[in-house]
């Protein structure tokens, strides 16, 4: 029961955002000055021919009162309709269908890549002396602070151009996703260290690690049935809010790498200011985030269900 | 069965601080456990007990010297820690202190008792299920499944013994096991730990509290400052203290002590420049009063569906301490924070000198708040951390108007002085103040407005017994001087004997009891007192 | 923080002052002069971090672009942080029904993230400075906005609040005694990361070509110039960028540690 009303508010809570997201859009693109097809045809320099304009006007129902226009806008999505992109001249979902693959592969891939660079630092270092803690610390916090799109480019410079090991641009290979790969995993691992290693020191020095070792537990022992654990918790939540998060870090790393996928889609609908494309992707992404973040909730109530009741109360 | 246990002959423990300073927790200690005894271990923060007590695990996290360090036949001066691991658990087992984090909070208490077994997770868990059969864990099969966060300190401290015997240990050391938990459960423990001997253990009972520790142990060591003070059995350290710090020690139990009478016996602490003449001998001075300070009436607050407080009345007589005691939970110090006008009660009022204090509008009743005044159990969160102790007192005084303002200086020093804080520590931060030094300020700051009733939460329950009695001897002083009523909230059932006129009992949010402290004490007539009184630990050296 | 610590933060934040506000005492060349005869030379004692396809000395650009970059990373800094204290201070002292309203709004932009409300924002205004500043600022605003709500709301609840309200002081005594005073080393150090991660943003959206344009000495710009360029001329883009990681890295430590000494 507690389960099914859980998840009840939380669809909910999740529909209500998008909900919002979708009318802010909607009013904004209004509040463009000028013609609203104009805007949503790529802005007042696109000089969309007369008949575009037309078409837009039809599709969005500009001729109707604005409210009418609202409730078949909200309508459409509903239906899954993200209406028609007017640089591509198809339909926005299909061409988010198409893309999303790429992105999701390199999303996973990099994921998979931070983690396990971050759980050998983390542990390597919550291990080390003062100094190497030190050291552990300043990588850590270079590794997030270095934006993707330099990242990216010094991997290009030095895989690609220097050494020919790897391919700069997107080939369809396998070789050919690990340099973007790498780029986004690596300032994620900076902050996912960084994390696990607090967590870490914390629960290696805990009373619950003192009994376990006056219960004979080895090092080793107390690692893995106790620090992972409290190293994993924080670090999960950090994952969803990556990967929930992903289309900003995969805008510049298609871009950079110039790969296909739903970030460079959306760079190149800012671009051209094809609105329905940029929207339909603001709507998925935020659809992506709340799913996720969902699942996170749902991950760490298994793990940690005493913190979980806690939230109710 | 007459060969010891444990042998220690001068057992030191050096540890290196961050800058190769070096600090020596534990000099040259000797000490013996029996198979089928008890040794107590006393002594206030930084006494080295609790290190000396990871010594007999080789877990102390320093460096270890001593002449003869034998664990059931075995020379563990030179041991590896290989070596210490087969001896952990199997031989030499540690009852922690129950805090929220002694199990972990995300692995079911099944496994944090019998992840040590061999054998399959199915054979382990029954093992785990028996363990806590066998501690009296109502449920056991049910509470096995259940993580840390779930249980209550009762069952955690349970399943903690559960885990420290399950692979049948000759020889059990229990760190702190009482300290944090209510009267009752103290004396479900101290009932399990007493029954360790009864199976043949050789048992060891660190604790801070002697009268706790004088329950079961046979025999008693007193520790300060890494050095063990004197030494003896139990009978006989009570009844007979040698060494003066043993005497200070036992004065400053407030069980069964007369009302007024001092427990801090001569200055020689650190933390005050009191010299005591005038409290010596005190004499209650006091005459009874038909004024009430504070006037409660059917107090509710709820949180939630939570009932936290339900219709409490009381009233505090002007002059007098009116003990409000109760255990974890059962809303005394959302009364507190009611009377205090710091949470707005759903029902009932409160009257402070017959006029109406709550619930109202802050501006309504800015005035009477000069007669009120408060201190807490951790006196520094009250602080801003940025305030020096001078500017703590300034910024009372001048109603907060300012810190600074040197025309407060002068009675900031009388307040310090009142309560015998040398006038030196005006310009130190709290945080370089000692707990007891700490908790004199907060007083002096209360008393700076001359408020006519202080509420008192827990005023004196983070300090060492030592400590906690230079300070409630100031508050019976402060009393004795200046008529100021007292509301004093309390978990100790000998705290608030001895400070009390009258005591209110209160469990689950409903205020069950009223009478003089003789009557509580003596004769209870509500059934949850009545437990409450039998709980507590006799007490008569 | 320990001396050599502070030293280094010193120093550090002191050569940046320098670039920023005296480039031509570090770099005492035009970053704008063209030269097309030395284009695209390798780094060497004239010109250390090389030349652009123009001529132009890499060096003297990155130290005269401090200027800019940093400029932008304020503003949007200052914009996101001030939308975040009167949200927080709304929050925090407002009635209730303000404060879950506020809520409710932080929650919609948080499942949006940073850059995407930001290329949003370019979206509806058009590429350029101003807009790259007003994008950086308000995407930033929500996760500043929810902090500052916590620290407050922390303060306000806080033993020390209380014991000040026992004593009677008066609510504005208790906010100028306690409340500023505590909280504006949490808003120097929140600014001081802020500006860390305004100034990737900033050069993020420079990189993408929604930013400053060229050829402005804007590191982001720089970047985005020096992509073209990337298989020979490496040092377009390795010098520009290590400004950029200095600037965030170093803004993050020096953050990082003026939070932790203060607990």
């Amino acid at each position: 029961m507690r389960m099914a009303s859980w998840l009840a508010r939380r669809v909910g809570a999740a529909a209500f955002l998008l909900w919002v997201v979708a009318t802010v859009i909607f009013i904004a693109i209004r509040m463009i000055p000028g013609d609203p097809a104009e805007a949503i045809m790529g802005g007042p320099g696109s000089q969309a021919s007369a008949e575009a304009l037309e078409t837009a006007r039809e599709q969005y129902h500009l001729n109707e009162p604005i409210l009418v226009q609202y409730v078949l806008y909200l309508g459409q999505l509903i239906t899954g309709d993200l209406g028609t992109s007017y640089a591509q001249q198809r339909p926005v979902a299909q061409i988010m269908a198409e893309m999303l693959p790429a992105t999701l592969q390199l999303t996973l891939i990099s994921l998979a890549i931070a983690w396990l660079i971050a759980f050998l630092m983390a542990a390597i270092a919550a291990r080390s002396s003062r100094l190497g803690q030190a050291m552990g610390t300043v990588i850590e916090v270079v590794a997030a602070a270095v934006p993707h799109f330099w990242l990216g480019a010094m991997l290009i410079i030095i895989f690609s151009t220097w050494l020919g090991w790897l391919p700069a641009v997107d080939t369809g290979t396998v070789q050919g996703i690990i340099l973007p790969a790498l780029t986004l995993a690596i300032p994620l691992a900076g902050f996912l260290a960084q994390l696990m290693r607090d967590s870490l020191v914390t629960a290696m020095s805990s009373p619950f690690a003192l009994a376990a070792r006056a219960r004979g537990a080895s090092e080793g022992q107390v690692f893995f049935r106790h620090g992972f654990r409290h190293a994993a918790l924080p670090a999960l939540n950090l994952t969803g809010w990556a990967v929930a998060t992903s289309i900003s870090g995969a805008v510049v790393v298609e871009e950079v790498f110039a790969r296909p996928g739903l970030g460079r889609s959306l760079l190149g609908a800012v671009l051209s200011r094809d609105m329905p494309m940029v929207t339909g992707i603001a709507l998925f992404s935020a659809l992506i985030y709340m799913v996720v973040m969902l699942l996170v909730e749902a991950v760490e109530a298994i793990i940690n269900p005493a913190a979980a009741r806690g939230h109710d109360v | 069965m007459n060969t010891p246990a444990v042998e220690i002959q001068n057992l030191s423990v050096t540890f290196t601080g961050p800058d190769k300073t070096r600090v020596e927790a534990v000099k040259n200690i000797s000490l013996t456990l029996t198979r089928g005894k008890a040794l107590g271990i006393v002594g206030e923060s930084g006494s080295g007990k609790s290190v000396t007590a990871r010594s007999l695990l080789g877990l102390t996290g320093g460096h270890v010297t001593a002449d003869t360090l034998n664990i059931l036949g075995t020379d563990a001066t030179r041991l590896t820690e290989k070596q210490w691991r087969a001896i952990r658990g199997t031989k030499v087992a540690m009852i922690l202190q129950d805090a929220l984090n002694s199990l972990d909070p995300l692995r079911p208490i099944h496994r944090e008792i019998a992840d040590a077994l061999p054998g399959s997770r199915k054979h382990r868990k029954r093992a785990a299920v028996e363990a806590l059969h066998a501690v009296e864990m109502p449920a056991p099969i049910l509470r096995a499944d259940q993580r840390s966060p779930e249980l209550s300190g009762g069952m955690r401290q349970r399943a903690l013994i559960a885990q420290a015997m399950i692979k049948n240990p000759a020889v059990v050391v229990a760190d702190e096991a009482t300290t944090a938990l209510d009267t009752r459960l103290t004396r479900m423990v101290l009932d399990q730990l007493a029954e360790l001997k009864d199976r043949g253990i050789a048992f060891a009972m660190i604790s801070h509290d002697l009268a706790q520790i004088a329950q079961v142990a046979d025999d008693i060591i007193v520790m300060r400052h890494g050095e063990i003070v004197e030494s003896g059995p139990t009978k006989q350290l009570l009844s007979d203290p040698q060494h003066d710090y043993t005497k200070q020690l036992l004065a400053a139990i407030p069980r069964g002590v007369a009302r007024f009478a001092p427990l801090s016996q001569v200055a020689t602490f650190d933390d005050t420049t009191a010299t005591f003449e005038n409290f010596k001998d005190p004499v209650d001075v006091r005459e009874p009063s038909d004024i009430s300070a504070i006037e409660v009436h059917g107090l509710s607050k709820a949180f939630g569906d939570h009932a936290a407080v339900f219709g409490v009345s009381l009233s505090v007589p002007q002059g007098s301490t009116l003990g409000l005691v109760g255990e974890s939970g059962s809303g005394k110090t959302t009364t507190a924070r009611m009377i205090l006008g710091l949470e707005r009660p759903d029902q009932g009022s409160v009257r402070i000198f017959g006029q109406h204090f709550a619930p109202a509008k802050e501006s309504e009743r800015r005035d009477l708040r000069d007669r009120l005044g408060a201190i807490y159990q951790d006196p520094l969160a009250s602080f801003d951390p940025r305030y020096t102790t001078s500017q703590i007192l300034i910024n009372a005084l001048s109603d907060g108007t300012t810190s600074r303002s040197r025309q407060y200086l002068k009675r900031a020093r009388e307040l310090l002085d009142l309560v015998e804080l040398n006038s030196s520590l005006l310009s130190r931060s709290p945080r370089e103040l000692s707990g007891g030094q700490r908790q004199r300020l907060a007083i002096a700051r209360a008393l700076a407005p001359t408020p006519d009733i202080l509420v008192l939460d827990e005023p004196v329950s983070a300090l060492d017994v030592s400590v906690q009695a230079t300070v409630l001897d100031l508050l019976d002083r402060l009393q004795l001087e200046t008529r100021t009523s007292y509301l004093f909230i309390t978990h100790d059932l000998a705290v608030v004997e001895h400070m009390s006129d009258r005591i209110a009992v209160m469990t689950q949010g409903e205020l069950v009891e009223t009478g003089t402290a003789q009557q509580i004490m003596h004769a209870p007539s509500h059934p949850y007192t009545q437990q409450l009184i039998a709980a507590a630990p006799d007490w008569n050296p | 923080m320990s001396r050599t610590a502070r030293i280094f933060a010193g120093l550090f934040v002191g050569l940046i002052f320098i670039a920023a506000l005296f480039p031509s005492l570090l770099a005492p060349g035009d970053p704008l002069a063209v030269n097309p005869s030395e284009a695209f030379q390798t780094p060497s004692l004239q010109h250390p971090f090389g030349t652009d396809e123009s001529g132009r000395d890499v060096y003297t650009r990155v130290v005269h672009g401090t200027a800019d970059s940093l400029t932008i990373g304020l503003a949007a800094t200052a914009l996101g942080m001030g939308i975040a204290i009167l949200l927080g201070v709304m929050t925090a002292f407002g009635p209730r029904w303000i404060d879950s309203m506020i809520l409710r709004l932080l929650e919609v932009l948080y499942a949006i993230p940073a850059l995407l409300m930001a290329l949003l924002i370019i979206a509806f205004t058009g590429p350029g400075t101003t807009p790259a500043i007003i994008a950086v600022g308000l995407s930033t605003a929500p996760g500043y906005s929810r902090l500052i709500r916590t620290h407050l709301r922390t303060l306000v609840n806080s033993e020390m609040f209380d014991a000040a309200t026992v004593l009677g002081h008066s609510r504005w005594h208790k906010i100028r005694n306690h409340l500023i005073p505590n909280t504006l080393s949490t808003l120097l150090a929140l600014i001081t990361l802020g500006i860390g991660q305004a100034v990737i943003w900033a050069s993020a959206l420079s990189f993408l070509g929604l930013g400053t344009p060229p050829p402005a000495p804007e590191w982001g710009a720089m970047l985005a110039n020096g992509r073209t360029y990337l298989h020979f001329a490496w040092w377009l883009t390795v010098f520009p960028g290590a400004a950029i990681v200095t600037i965030a890295a170093g803004a993050t430590l020096l953050g990082r540690t003026a939070t932790r000494s203060r607990i």
